[in-house]
């Protein structure tokens, strides 16, 4: 009557190890119901539809019928024996919207990054007031972007707008401009918003990576006389790397998606359109539900092919185990 | 604790029943909701407007009030009708969207031949609603722009209403230099609706028209609208901005133009009839300093005054379910009583013939009586022969303009490319 336990666990038919990963499965099943619902349904009905014809009209009703990849690129023959493209791969709308994104993307994450640290490294120091301040700098995040675009839209207006009033009482400008009018300013208007409600979110992000370094490296380095700017390089920011890297890849998902912000101050310019708001435009203000399904389909495959080749290149542990 | 629960659900159980005798035995209380967007004072007067027909009936109606721009109004609206949504009973649509939602509307003839509308109306606006056959909508007001001028301006440079956009571009210029010379930095010549939306095509239609160049696309559906003067009115159009116009115009709503004008910083402005009472309000710069006059003209043999044709209508949703009192609703804010109700607070034009003789009306809107005419010619949005595409033809077109007026593309290349474009769209 031995009781091995090699025998107790041939009885029981698994593994301690086996068992964990079980009792994992079944606390994480919730969530994976719920993704499933909110995340991977959507997203296959969105794939489905761009396959299909579908429009206003019958998108309730189920009237409508296969289209295969019509949606997305299609030779069509004319009277006159020409072959005329059509479909999003081809719209010079659609890339105009797809360049307009990326900009987007690549100068305000860029921004926001290098002022979210810098707010970051000013709020890990210690001063009076400190936490006062940290909630301060939270403001504009907290603050729907709806109501904070509304807010900068009034603050941009060239008639009554603050910002005009004050660049030209500093005589900086002879005549108020129309920033969220005007093709080339457009585009700065919606930057100057969305790093203005960003940067905070970056800060606190990099700001807990900051509070991660140990003292004790400062106090190494204080001792032998290193010059800050040298710590800085050579410390602080290896060091706050990981941090700064997660942080960097849950704004370029947010910025590569975005929508609100532009549908608010600047609707409908050819000059700050986005892949969203053109999806969003087919669908509902043309009620072209095939089309702009192929639009949301390809914007989450270029989503996807960021994000790879973000961790890939730079190599980020989103695990946060093992790593420095 | 338990106690309480239970007190609550009965007290609720007991309030729901009281609700549905409520409704059986007494046939009102209903609660009937019209959406509608929010312009002018509209939202403001909408009690006003309803409390004698609340009244008579019993009923409340209830404003669900949307954005300004008719674009978004319209994606909403669609939406709604194509769940067939019974939250809403009543819609006001635009003189443009009745073949768009026909089908999601009940037909209105035998209830408006019943209260006399068929005959009251103009005809015209009645046959603009009226889609094989069945009344979609009911018309509560029609719109037709006007050329808003400063007389105290006008008669300070001794300068004559124009009649032709050059005229405008003169005198709008010569004032606004002579008044800045003067020491008002603030003041612009010219004030029009430049956004990127549907108020942009009719904008735009009315130059592009006025200078012989056709309406985008005709009634018998031929694309005409890549030809030398629409090139030439977008052009002109174009020079304006950052020069007698302030280059926010390129951002503006009818709203936004109306805030320019009506603190006294616009020499003119292109708007709908709304604004003439609001610009006589008790808080306005320019009470008792302005007149209306047709648009003007565009140059040469071709050239003539276009106004393009706006109003809205009500209609009733077939998927409401109140729809006896909704339609009601629908032919009480019809009728000459609410449409001169609105005349009066409002401004709108009426599209019940008599109310243009009528004494109180014309008193709060003199210019009505010279306003038959230019509503009755004015020049309809190419909504009929393009059916259900009408809406990408006017993005594809008011987008154009505004590369044109914005500078970031010439007349020449933005027709050529929206002709090609309009091809494509209509082809299929």
């Amino acid at each position: 009557m031995s009781s091995h336990p090699a025998a107790v666990q041939a009885r029981a038919g698994i593994s301690l190890q086996q068992q964990r990963a079980r009792a994992a499965f079944w606390f994480l099943a919730p969530m994976l119901v719920m993704l499933a619902f909110v995340a991977a349904w959507p997203l296959l009905r969105s794939i489905t539809l761009s396959f299909s014809n579908a429009s206003a009209d019958t998108i309730f009703n189920g009237n409508w019928d296969w289209a295969g990849w019509k949606n997305y690129v299609e030779a069509r023959p004319r009277a006159d024996g020409s072959i005329r493209w059509r479909g999003v791969l081809v719209d010079p709308k659609w890339w105009n919207a797809v360049w307009n994104t990326v900009r987007f993307s690549v100068m305000s994450v860029a921004l926001e990054t290098i002022l979210g640290l810098l707010v970051a490294l000013v709020l890990n120091a210690e001063f009076r007031g400190r936490a006062l301040v940290r909630a301060a700098v939270l403001v504009p995040w907290a603050i729907p972007t709806i109501v904070s675009a509304k807010m900068w839209g009034w603050m941009l207006n060239d008639q009554y707008g603050i910002i005009n009033d004050m660049l030209l009482q500093l005589h900086l400008i002879a005549q108020p401009i129309a920033w969220t009018a005007r093709p080339d300013t457009a585009m700065i208007a919606v930057l100057i918003v969305d790093v203005w409600k960003t940067t905070p979110f970056m800060a606190l992000l990099i700001l807990a990576g900051l509070q991660m370094v140990p003292r004790d490296m400062y106090e190494a380095a204080r001792l032998d006389g290193i010059h800050p700017m040298r710590v800085f390089w050579r410390v602080t920011l290896p060091l706050v790397r990981p941090a700064i890297m997660v942080a960097v890849i849950f704004r370029l998902l947010d910025a590569l998606r975005i929508f609100d912000l532009i549908y608010v101050l600047t609707p409908r310019s050819e000059g700050t359109i986005t892949m969203s708001v053109i999806s969003f435009q087919n669908i509902r203000e043309f009620g072209k539900y095939a089309e702009g399904s192929a639009q949301s389909s390809i914007l989450f495959l270029i989503i996807a092919v960021f994000v790879v080749l973000y961790i890939w290149v730079g190599k980020v542990n989103l695990t946060g185990e093992g790593g420095r | 604790m338990t106690d309480k629960i239970r007190s609550a659900a009965l007290r609720s159980v007991a309030l729901a029943a009281l609700a549905v005798a409520g409704n059986a035995v007494f046939a009102e209380g209903i609660e009937v909701t019209v959406v509608s967007g929010a312009v002018g004072n509209a939202v403001a007067n909408f009690e006003a407007l309803v409390a004698p027909w609340e009244e008579a009936t019993g009923n409340t109606a209830v404003l669900v009030p949307m954005p300004a721009s008719t674009t978004d109004q319209f994606g909403q609206y669609r939406l709604w009708l194509a769940a067939q949504n019974g939250d809403i009973d009543l819609y006001q649509t635009d003189v443009i969207w009745a073949p768009q939602l026909a089908d999601h509307f009940v037909d209105l003839t035998a209830a408006a031949q019943e209260a006399g509308l068929i005959d009251a109306n103009f005809p015209s606006i009645i046959e603009s609603q009226t889609v094989d056959g069945r009344l979609v909508a009911l018309p509560i007001f029609t719109d037709a722009p006007a050329l808003y001028y400063r007389t105290d301006l006008l008669e300070k440079y001794d300068a004559e209403v124009p009649t032709t956009w050059d005229e405008l571009t003169e005198t709008a210029a010569r004032i606004m230099d002579g008044e800045r010379a003067d020491g008002n930095a603030d003041i612009w010549g010219f004030v029009f609706q430049g956004n990127a939306y549907e108020g942009l095509t009719c904008d735009a239609l009315e130059w592009v028209k006025s200078w012989g160049g056709g309406q985008i696309v005709e009634a018998d559906g031929t694309i005409s609208i890549n030809n030398p003067n629409a090139a030439a009115a977008l052009e002109m159009a174009a020079g304006w901005v950052g020069t007698i116009s302030p280059e926010g115009v390129l951002a503006y709503m009818e709203e936004e133009s109306r805030g320019v004008w009506q603190t006294g910083n616009s020499v003119f402005m292109r708007n709908w009839p709304y604004a003439y009472l609001l610009g006589n309000g008790d808080d306005s710069a320019v009470k008792g300093l302005f007149d209306v006059a047709p648009l003007p003209a565009g140059p040469g043999p071709d050239g003539a005054s276009a106004a393009t044709l706006g109003g809205w209508n009500i209609a009733v949703s077939r998927y409401s379910p109140r729809q006896e009192a909704a339609i009601s609703l629908a032919i009480y804010m019809g009728s000459a009583e609410a449409q001169k109700q609105r005349a009066i607070n409002e401004g709108n034009l009426p599209t019940i013939q008599s109310l243009y003789e009528d004494a109180d009306v014309l008193e709060a809107n003199p210019y009505m009586a010279r306003w038959q005419d230019v509503f009755l010619n004015a020049v309809p949005r190419p909504s009929a022969p393009v059916g259900a595409d009408y809406n990408e033809v006017s993005t594809l077109f008011f987008t154009a303009v505004h590369s044109v007026i914005s500078g970031s593309s010439d007349a020449n290349t933005a027709l050529a490319g929206l002709q090609d474009d309009l091809e494509d769209l209509l082809e299929d």
